[in-house]
């Protein structure tokens, strides 16, 4: 990667309650996307890397956040470009039926969050900062797309004595 | 300047015929392409473009319309675009947008994405009336149009305005503009479901035409397309 060492990257995770299994008929019609979805993804403007389970094209096997719990986690230039990928490609069709397939989540279920560019992060890191978003609300070490803060901004929470609790398992830079 | 201040400006029949073209080319346009568009002398053109781009009606920019570069290419043209800034005057004051976003927070939260759509369905198909299903894509050109679409034809192997590796695709519908803008930004999902619902219900469902979920920046999420193509 030829960024710079002061370039972030956008990282994104959220997770869906599946209302049935994988392999139930009713959510087919999901599986039937994935594969034309992420290939959207991999040839989208501003895409970097996205979450893959182990031999697998998706990320559907890996259930970190719980045994019907799906996660999908990817990384990208910029935010206008991982907004532009989620409702504006194929994808939002995904979005748009998505309480046909997922239980609503009364908390946050798709959290953002700055990292160093060539950083791949690990599902655990995810997690963490989902669990952040969801007791602090959106800060500059875990946001949302309306409630959304710059690189700088999580740069200077992130290395600030005050805030680097809060941003517990921040990468360091490179 | 005031909304009331800019929407004024379109009061004049010139600049309403070039702020029209121009909105509707979806592309930066030079002055003597608009000029000749709309039948006026180049310097009258340049004149009201220039006054429609104080107002914040248009924003303007410089290009080599030629598509050459170095010495003897000649000097940058002055192009224009539409600005995507929305300008809304409501005698007396009224604000639906405040309302609009409060409800569809609302409703996100509670998800009620299935019920937003049932009665976008319901509306699509009281404004359509006793009509029938929309019976082909002119049709539909003109009922996109009139709900403030900005609805143009796509394909159909005239190579204009088609896009992709594909050339010959049947043609399409696509449209400019999205009604419901602010708030299907703030709600994607919501949103988008919504007015595919609506469109649904205005075109019809069982008939020559349909509606189909087709999102790309810069536009609506809608594609209107003769149902009898793509059908797997």
């Amino acid at each position: 990667m030829t960024a710079s060492p002061r370039a972030a990257h956008l990282a994104q995770l959220n997770v869906s309650t599946l209302l049935h299994p994988l392999d139930d008929p009713r959510i087919a019609p999901f599986v039937a996307l994935l594969d034309p979805v992420n290939a959207d993804a991999d040839g989208a403007p501003g895409f970097v890397w996205r979450l893959v389970g182990d031999g697998g094209a998706d990320a559907t096997d890996l259930r970190p956040a719980g045994e019907n719990v799906i996660v999908n986690m990817s990384v990208w230039e910029t935010p206008e470009a991982l907004w532009d990928f989620t409702y504006r490609s194929g994808h939002l069709e995904v979005v748009r039926q998505r309480r046909d397939w997922f239980d609503r989540h009364v908390e946050a279920h798709l959290v953002l969050w700055w990292v160093p560019a060539g950083h791949v992060p690990t599902v655990e890191e995810a997690l963490e900062r989902l669990a952040d978003l969801r007791a602090n609300g959106p800060s500059p070490c875990a946001f949302t797309f309306t409630s959304s803060y710059s690189a700088d901004e999580a740069a200077a929470a992130t290395y600030s004595d005050e805030a680097a609790a809060t941003c517990a398992g921040a990468p360091l830079p490179e | 300047m005031e909304d009331i201040d800019a929407i004024a400006m379109l009061q004049d029949p010139v600049r309403r015929r070039l702020y029209a073209y121009v909105a509707a080319q979806g592309r930066e346009v030079g002055r003597n392409e608009a000029a000749e568009a709309t039948g006026v002398a180049r310097t009258l053109a340049a004149h009201h473009l220039d006054k429609l781009t104080e107002a914040g009606l248009l924003a303007s920019g410089s290009r080599r319309l030629t598509g050459r570069s170095g010495p003897g290419a000649g000097r940058p043209a002055k192009v224009y675009t539409r600005v995507l800034t929305e300008f809304g005057v409501s005698l007396p004051a009224r604000d639906y947008r405040t309302a609009a976003e409060l409800l569809a927070e609302a409703a996100e939260e509670a998800g009620l994405d299935a019920g937003l759509r049932e009665a976008a369905h319901r509306r699509g198909e009281a404004l359509r009336g006793a009509a029938a299903p929309c019976g082909d894509l002119a049709e539909a050109l003109g009922v996109l149009a009139a709900r403030g679409y900005e609805p143009h034809l796509e394909g159909g192997g005239d190579g204009g305005d088609d896009e992709g590796a594909a050339g010959g695709k049947a043609p399409v519908v696509r449209m400019r503009n999205c009604p419901f803008h602010a708030v299907a930004e703030r709600f994607p999902p919501l949103v988008c479901g919504m007015n595919l619902a609506l469109l649904e219900g205005l075109l019809g469902t069982d008939g020559p035409v349909r509606a189909r979920m087709d999102a790309r920046p810069g536009g609506c999420c809608v594609v209107v397309e003769d149902s009898k193509i793509n059908d797997d």
